[in-house]
């Protein structure tokens, strides 16, 4: 019989394949290891609640460790496609209200539970977590605490709303729960999330990995030990900031102005298009001014209607789409980029080599004069050296990221680059110039690759020796901010080489949409009917502020005026005029000449002082340029009144910029809508709550949206006629372009 | 008996002997000192031990770690009121804990380089006393109001100092690459190498217990007597104090709280002292009448990573100096390595113990092995003599030339770690009797 009960256990182990746990003396250790990076799903759940199950009923057991078997993650959240499959509301709030249960038992838990955390730590993780009675987390740079819920338009709901609050005090629970922020361990520490921090480990008799984990779970063990046995007490004595801070938030008249104050803040910064903030206000609210019932309920049911809302879905679709975007779908390259070459010490020039030498790539950076060189450097010195402010590096770091650094005004060295990127000013002969002379220096197997936001591709490999070797790697502007990379292949481009310029751009932290060549590609192509439509609104007497309130009003996170100057002025007439000669009246719309006078004026946009605005070193309020409203004047256009209500302007301008999108679906620039909606919102900062020209199409109806641009298609013309694949699916509602 | 290591067309090299000043604690009776002091007194008492003629000397090379400012090149300022002759010229080096190791390997190198016949290494520490500065604003202001010239602009400037500005700085035993202080590397590289608070308690209440026994029996005769102005002669080490397990046990870890296992009781304390050697070469020593002590034989110099493997240059230095001489761990008779937390040796000896250590970040095929403790520094070390950074190297080489001479061995081996993330490792053998 003895004999059996041990197989029967032994067996038991085995049939969990995500949780199990050991008894160590009087300690269980609990060890989440499920196939991927630790989700909550319905198995990890169901193992989960066995395995407590039988750990309270042990009475040998007096205290409890929970660790995760994996370095890089302790519970990396929820497992979105248990939400995703629900179809109700009900359902969600179904959830919601199981993992709060859960969760409540872990709280009323007799025996003591120690979270051990090493990795990422998230969402519904960090629900569990902070449900347990102890924490200690580890130092690595992999271990982030956080609720990102509300960058997926969701809430914590797991009794997240309700315990941080009490937790951290409600300045700290907002701004955490608001923002999603990813908090590193020294901070939760400060912050009252974590109680003791862990070192990581180097080498030792195992692994640094394995032996720091091992080492988290002795720590753990004894602090376990210590809680069961009540050496350690399981309140901390409060410091007098703490004692003050929660003897002015019992009153209620301050928590009522801090509720106030935060919901105007969001509803400044959301424009009230993001539902989620403001549910998760509620829920924080009601919990502690009603109690924690009404607190839990508010919480899983504000769950459950967030889950259907179509924030949600477009949040969560750009989520996806961003991991599918950062991998790499053409393998792995023959030769992996070590020595890169940048031309040209311009913004994007320096750009693109901060972001290279900070991941270990040597990098040559060239440029034609001594002045333009020391700017490019002193730039990527400054991107460096604002980080060791941020302390997210080091000055030791910063320094030896630097020396993978060389400015230089030769072709030195470029016989051993794997890599050449030229960001030399936008014109095609110039552009010609460099690549032959790049081409007589460079070692075979090197990649030419160009960053221009227009030219077409094939046109500037039309010089090259060999046009296999040539890739277009479109970045934005500030490199080191801005996360998408548009790669450009043309026909001759090999499969290597696209390779090769997706793991360059993975290694420099982007996210990467993969493009067929053609003028403007995929990017600028979209944004530059939407821009020459901004430009007739403002000749239609439609004043700056008016232009960017209306687009940051539909979800932009930049208004198109601003946009015009931060791209700028010169920039824009350019492509203007440039795609207008590609794609002929369609690309029409707001007079190039008025840009060009603009330009003639010295009216660049933000880099010259003068835009549509004007911009004063230090001053972040910024007037209207009104120089620029009297050149404005004399291209003064009489708006129809039939078609220029805000609401018909903001489509007017979007429905430029989503048909653009679909037609270079159709056309094959794009090679999916995922990649799309992730550029788009990603470059050129689609509304994400819309989440990308597709999904737009998706939940906005194809129809509808055609319906009013044939409106529009009346007074302009061609510029507003739906392309074929968008009238095929305006056609047929059962068409989406993401299932 | 083994054979010689000397090789064929290179020179022999001998200890011809060693001194060193007492170590004490630093802030007690050495307090009101000056580093050259120290160094003076060491330099002195190797004159009057060795009975050498002050300008037979060629060359004098000193070690310091922490630097005061006034005799940044101690070594000269020592020499000159320790009456060496003016005519000899002195540097000082710097390498952390393996300073006066670069010291005594510099005279090698001068020697076997036939340009030096005789010279005078040496280090010192002096920690009672440490440069504070002002802080880098005040010390812009300051330099500025040099240069001020009208008294308006004098005033303008004491007017920008600010509270803040007079804070000052204080030197930390911390790396400047990863700004973490030694004792908080040294508690995770022995949690690293799974080192229990037992263990290190131990090894820490050993280096104390045989301190003692080698005290006590007059085993440390390369320590002078030193007359410190103004307070009596000093002739014994005061920091060797052996506890008890219990009373170790009890003490709070110094650096990672609260679960740490590096206390005050397992780790070297801050220490002042100072250490000289007469290094020759074997021909000049015996023309001039000397007994060598010791030959010093190969050494090697290593650096690993400064954050997770600060304190491992004893096991990356040994197998590569064994290996250049042709020994294996069998053939050495003393071991004396520098003991700076009792954590690190013994992280140190799991490593060397360890194939996969070995294999995995030394790309080497085997473990090299760990030393027998019965030879592993049997008259205790830096844990209970002290510890003056600059000023272990030398005593860790007259130890072990002592000890070959007292035990009768023919191989000793000096291994040490170094901030940095450095390491050194110097083969000795005993000089026939």
């Amino acid at each position: 019989i003895f004999v059996f009960f041990i197989i029967s256990v032994i067996s038991c182990i085995h049939s969990r394949t995500h949780v199990n746990y050991e008894i160590k003396g009087d300690v269980a250790v609990i060890r989440m290891n499920d196939p991927s990076v630790n989700t909550l799903s319905v198995q990890m759940q169901r193992e989960m609640t066995e395995v407590m199950d039988e750990v309270w009923g042990n009475s040998a057991v007096q205290s409890v460790v929970l660790i995760s078997s994996k370095p890089g993650s302790f519970i990396a959240g929820a497992d979105l496609n248990m939400i995703q499959a629900c179809t109700t509301a009900e359902e969600v709030t179904l959830l919601s209200q199981e993992g709060q249960k859960m969760f409540e038992k872990i709280e009323k838990s007799p025996k003591p539970i120690v979270a051990a955390i090493n990795g990422s730590c998230l969402g519904g993780g960090l629900e569990f977590a902070i449900a347990c009675q102890y924490r200690i987390a580890t130092k690595s740079k992999k271990t982030v605490l956080g609720c990102p819920e509300v960058m997926l338009g969701l809430l914590p709901g797991a009794g997240g709303t309700q315990r941080l609050p009490k937790m951290l005090g409600l300045p700290s629970a907002f701004d955490m729960v608001l923002t999603g922020r990813s908090i590193r361990p020294d901070k939760a520490k400060k912050m009252g999330l974590v109680h003791q921090l862990v070192d990581t480990l180097g080498p030792g008799l195992k692994s640094p990995e394995e032996r720091t984990i091992e080492y988290l779970e002795e720590v753990a063990v004894e602090a376990a030990r210590g809680l069961a046995k009540k050496q350690i007490p399981l309140t901390k004595e409060k410091g007098l900031m703490q004692k003050i801070q929660d003897h002015v938030m019992s009153y209620p008249f301050v928590r009522q102005q801090i509720y106030n104050t935060v919901q105007k803040k969001v509803m400044k910064q959301t424009k009230g298009l993001y539902p989620a903030p403001l549910k998760i206000i509620e829920c924080v609210k009601a919990g502690l001014e009603q109690g924690p019932t009404a607190g839990y309920l508010a919480e899983s049911q504000n769950f459950g209607k967030l889950a259907m809302t179509p924030e949600s879905k477009a949040l969560i679709g750009l989520y996806h789409g961003q991991v599918t975007c950062k991998k790499n779908r053409f393998g792995t390259p023959e030769k992996e980029v070590k020595a890169l070459a940048v031309l040209g010490a311009g913004l994007m020039g320096a750009g693109i080599a901060q972001v290279s030498v900070d991941k270990g790539i040597h990098t040559i950076l060239k440029d034609t004069t001594l002045e333009g060189l020391s700017r490019g450097e002193q730039q990527v010195y400054k991107g460096l050296n604002d980080k060791t402010k941020k302390k997210s590096i080091t000055t030791f770091e910063r320094d030896s990221f630097l020396s993978n650094l060389t400015g230089q005004l030769d072709y030195n060295g470029f016989n051993k680059a794997d890599m050449v990127i030229e960001a030399v000013f936008e014109d095609l002969s110039i552009k010609h110039k460099v690549l032959k002379e790049v081409e007589a220096v460079i070692p075979p197997h090197c990649i030419f690759a160009t960053n221009t936001s227009a030219l077409p591709i094939k046109d500037i490999a039309a010089v090259s020796k060999r046009p296999e070797k040539v890739i277009g790697m479109h970045y934005f502007s500030p490199v080191d901010k801005m996360q998408l990379l548009e790669i450009i292949t043309t026909d001759k481009t090999s499969k290597d080489t696209t390779a090769s310029a997706v793991a360059v751009g993975l290694k420099q932290g982007k996210v990467i949409i993969v493009v067929g060549d053609g003028p403007g590609f995929y990017t600028t192509r979209c944004l530059a009917p939407m821009l020459a439509e901004a430009v007739r609104v403002l000749q239609e007497g439609v004043d700056p502020k008016k232009l960017d309130s209306l687009t940051t009003g539909f979800g932009f996170p930049v208004g198109a005026a601003t946009l015009a100057d931060e791209v700028g002025i010169d920039v824009a007439a350019h492509v203007a005029e440039d795609l207008g000669k590609a794609f002929g009246s369609r690309f029409g719309g707001g007079n190039i000449e008025f840009l060009k006078s603009m330009v003639d004026k010295g009216f660049k946009g933000r880099k010259s002082g003068k835009g549509c605005y004007i911009y004063q070193p230090g001053l972040k309020r910024r007037d209207v340029n009104t120089e620029a409203l009297e050149i404005l004047e004399s291209y003064k256009l009489t708006p129809n009144a039939a078609i220029s209500s805000d609401s018909d302007i903001q489509y007017r301008l979007v429905s430029r910029f989503v048909n653009e999108a679909v037609l270079c679906l159709q056309e094959g620039i794009l090679a999916n809508p995922v990649e799309g909606d992730i550029g788009a919102v990603f470059g050129l900062g689609f509304p994400p709550c819309l989440g990308g020209p597709f999904r737009f199409v998706d939940s906005f109806g194809a129809d509808k949206l055609v319906e009013k641009m044939r409106k529009f298609e009346e007074v302009f013309g061609n510029q507003f006629t739906p392309c074929q694949l968008l009238l095929d699916h305006a056609k047929d509602p059962s068409k989406k372009f993401h299932k | 008996i083994k054979k010689t290591l000397a090789k064929p067309g290179v020179k022999n090299i001998v200890l011809v002997d060693g001194v060193r000043t007492p170590f004490l604690q630093s802030g007690t009776i050495y307090a009101d000192l000056m580093p050259h002091d120290l160094a003076r007194a060491a330099l002195q008492g190797l004159l009057n031990r060795t009975g050498l003629p002050k300008d037979a000397v060629d060359y004098i090379v000193y070690g310091t770690v922490i630097q005061e400012v006034k005799t940044s090149n101690v070594a000269r300022e020592a020499a000159l009121g320790a009456g060496f002759s003016d005519k000899t010229p002195a540097h000082t080096v710097t390498m952390a804990c393996i300073s006066s190791n670069q010291a005594m390997t510099t005279a090698v190198g001068l020697i076997a380089a036939g340009q030096c016949d005789a010279v005078v290494a040496g280090g010192v520490e002096f920690m009672s006393d440490v440069p504070i500065r002002h802080s880098r604003r005040m010390r812009k202001t300051m330099l500025s109001l040099n240069k001020a010239k009208t008294l308006g602009a004098r005033l303008s400037l004491l007017g920008s100092i600010r509270l803040a500005h007079l804070a000052p700085e204080l030197p930390a035993v911390a790396e400047f690459s990863t700004a973490e202080t030694m004792g908080h590397s040294a508690d995770r590289l022995a949690a690293a190498f799974g080192v229990s608070r037992l263990e290190q308690d131990e090894f820490a209440l050993r280096s104390h217990t045989l301190a003692k026994k080698a005290q006590d029996s007059g085993l440390l005769s390369d320590v002078i007597s030193f007359k410190v102005p103004g307070k009596d002669i000093v002739s014994k080490d005061n920091g060797i104090r052996p506890s008890t397990m219990e009373q170790m046990a009890k003490l709070k870890p110094a650096f990672i709280k609260p679960h740490g296992t590096v206390t005050a009781a397992n780790s070297s304390f801050l220490t002042d002292g100072a250490s000289a050697v007469l290094i020759m070469s074997e021909e000049k020593a015996l023309a001039m009448g000397y007994k060598p002590k010791a030959y010093l034989r190969d050494f090697v110099y290593v650096s690993q990573d400064p954050k997770d493997q600060l304190l491992l240059g004893p096991t990356y230095a040994t197998p590569k100096v064994l290996e250049k001489s042709g020994l294996t761990l069998n053939d050495i008779d003393v071991f004396e390595f520098h003991e700076a937390f009792a954590g690190q040796i013994m992280a140190n000896l799991k490593a060397m113990e360890s194939d996969w250590f070995a294999q995995t970040y030394m790309g080497r095929k085997t473990k090299v092995g760990a030393p027998p403790m019965e030879k592993f520094n049997s008259w205790g070390g830096s844990l209970s003599l002290g510890h003056p950074f600059a000023a272990t190297g030398c005593r860790l080489v007259t130890t072990v030339a002592h000890r070959l001479q007292k035990e009768g061995g023919q191989y000793g081996l000096v291994a040490a770690c170094a901030a940095g993330g450095q390491g050194h490792a110097m083969v000795i053998e005993a000089y026939p009797q």
